[in-house]
């Protein structure tokens, strides 16, 4: 049930989901690649370690509990009545852990677009890197509910394309490049009901390396 | 075509403390609720002047997003009231009556109603509402959720709870369970108990 969304990660991050088919191991809670208040002033210290320690937590909590259930389930349906757990929490701890790895401090580069080919494709397909900005932050706010915000990689046409996920599901129509989470619980604290600031600040701490890295792996 | 307005809350802002914070009620009501009211006319105004199916087609996600956030935060507000246990008002209150009558001959007490609404409401995976409805087919109460802004469209509305993130993370941040059972202190017993008996003499929705 994962493993469409596995074929789509960096292969160190697909073993991380690989293991609970196999093993039956545990999934835990990533460290933050960078201390609760790094993403500060666009991200407060308060929203990442509710976000990160509590939320987060949560879902990888909720996703083992269901793999347990799911594990010891004798029948096809009773596996079926187990999907929408598995796919909750399954796309929480898969979103979020992806999300802080393209998140990073804007004095250790966050923000920062250098040429190469990511910004490359992004030109080429949105025009210029400001109205790739827009139109993702216009599709992202447009959510009608909760979800995510992505820069997806679509292999059949090889291009960029935003895609939007709705609650936690997973991306699988394209390669994550950048996601953004647009739950409440991701800016509330900070921007209250303005969630264009959130997203105008966010791109100050987008890790466009980490981005260009996973559009390296997809388009080979 | 008449316009949409934003309702006035039938309190003050700070009149649900300390169950739901001013703070809240303040942003909830001057923003959020009257976001969606903007929307919907703006999206009726586009329906007005669509002549195609494809384009009435286009336009109902807008119209079902704000004309249900409308819906039901209009009724969110008039199934509050401040809480009598701090002496300012009737909420939090059942008492005899038909509706409480109806909770204890369906769910055995207030007690166990809240239990599993509560439990149900905390269980829905995104953004969307928690309902004690009325089956309009077996006249039976009934525990029911909406994802999003849906309208509750199945059962008669009795008591909604918006459990969308901005209805209680300022003041209850993750904790979901806590706000669910604060609320209880500021539902408006009477509000409901009028939407029960008037669901239970109509013959449609």
């Amino acid at each position: 049930m994962l493993s469409t969304a596995k074929s789509a990660l960096r292969p160190s991050l697909a073993r991380l989901f690989a293991a609970s088919a196999t093993k039956r191991s545990l999934h835990t809670l990533p460290d933050l690649p960078y201390v609760y208040n790094a993403l500060e002033p666009y991200i407060s210290e308060a929203i990442m370690k509710l976000h990160h320690s509590k939320h987060h937590q949560t879902y990888v909590n909720g996703l083992n509990a269901a793999e347990q259930s799911y594990a010891k389930s004798p029948s096809v349906k009773e596996k079926i009545a187990l999907q929408s757990a598995l796919k909750f929490n399954g796309g929480g701890h898969i979103n979020h852990s992806l999300f802080w790895k393209n998140l990073s401090p804007s004095n250790a580069d966050g923000g920062n677009l250098p040429d190469g080919p990511l910004k490359k494709a992004i030109e080429r397909d949105f025009g210029s890197v400001e109205e790739f900005k827009k139109q993702f932050n216009a599709a992202t706010a447009a959510i009608q509910g909760s979800g995510w915000g992505w820069l997806g990689y679509n292999s059949a046409t090889n291009r960029l394309e935003i895609v939007t996920t709705a609650n936690q599901d997973p991306l699988l129509s394209h390669t994550p490049i950048i996601g953004v989470d647009i739950w409440e619980h991701a800016f509330y604290l900070q921007y209250q009901n303005v969630k264009a600031d959130y997203l105008t600040a966010i791109w100050n701490v987008i890790n466009f390396k980490e981005a260009e890295q996973r559009l390296a792996e997809a388009a080979n | 075509m008449s316009t949409h307005t934003l309702p006035d809350l039938p309190y003050s802002y700070d009149a649900l403390e300390p169950f739901i914070s001013r703070q809240i009620m303040e942003l909830h009501h001057k923003k959020h609720h009257q976001t969606y009211v903007n929307a919907l006319i703006a999206a009726e105004a586009s329906y007005a002047k669509s002549s195609t199916p494809r384009e009435r087609i286009a336009l109902q996600a807008a119209l079902k997003f704000n004309g249900g956030g409308h819906i039901n935060h209009s009724l969110f507000w008039k199934n509050l009231a401040p809480a009598s246990s701090e002496g300012k008002g009737n909420g939090g209150s059942l008492k005899a009556g038909p509706l409480k009558d109806a909770i204890e001959q369906t769910f055995g007490s207030l007690d166990a109603l809240k239990k599993e609404f509560n439990a149900t409401t905390a269980g829905i995976q995104g953004s969307g509402w928690g309902w004690l409805g009325l089956n309009p087919t077996t006249k039976r109460l009934e525990v029911t959720t909406t994802a999003n802004q849906d309208p509750l469209l199945t059962h008669i509305p009795i008591i909604g709870v918006d459990i969308w993130e901005h209805a209680f993370y300022l003041q209850y941040l993750n904790v979901k369970v806590d706000y669910l059972n604060a609320i209880w202190s500021v539902i408006n017993f009477e509000e409901a108990e009028k939407r029960f008996t008037e669901g239970l003499s109509s013959s449609k929705l």
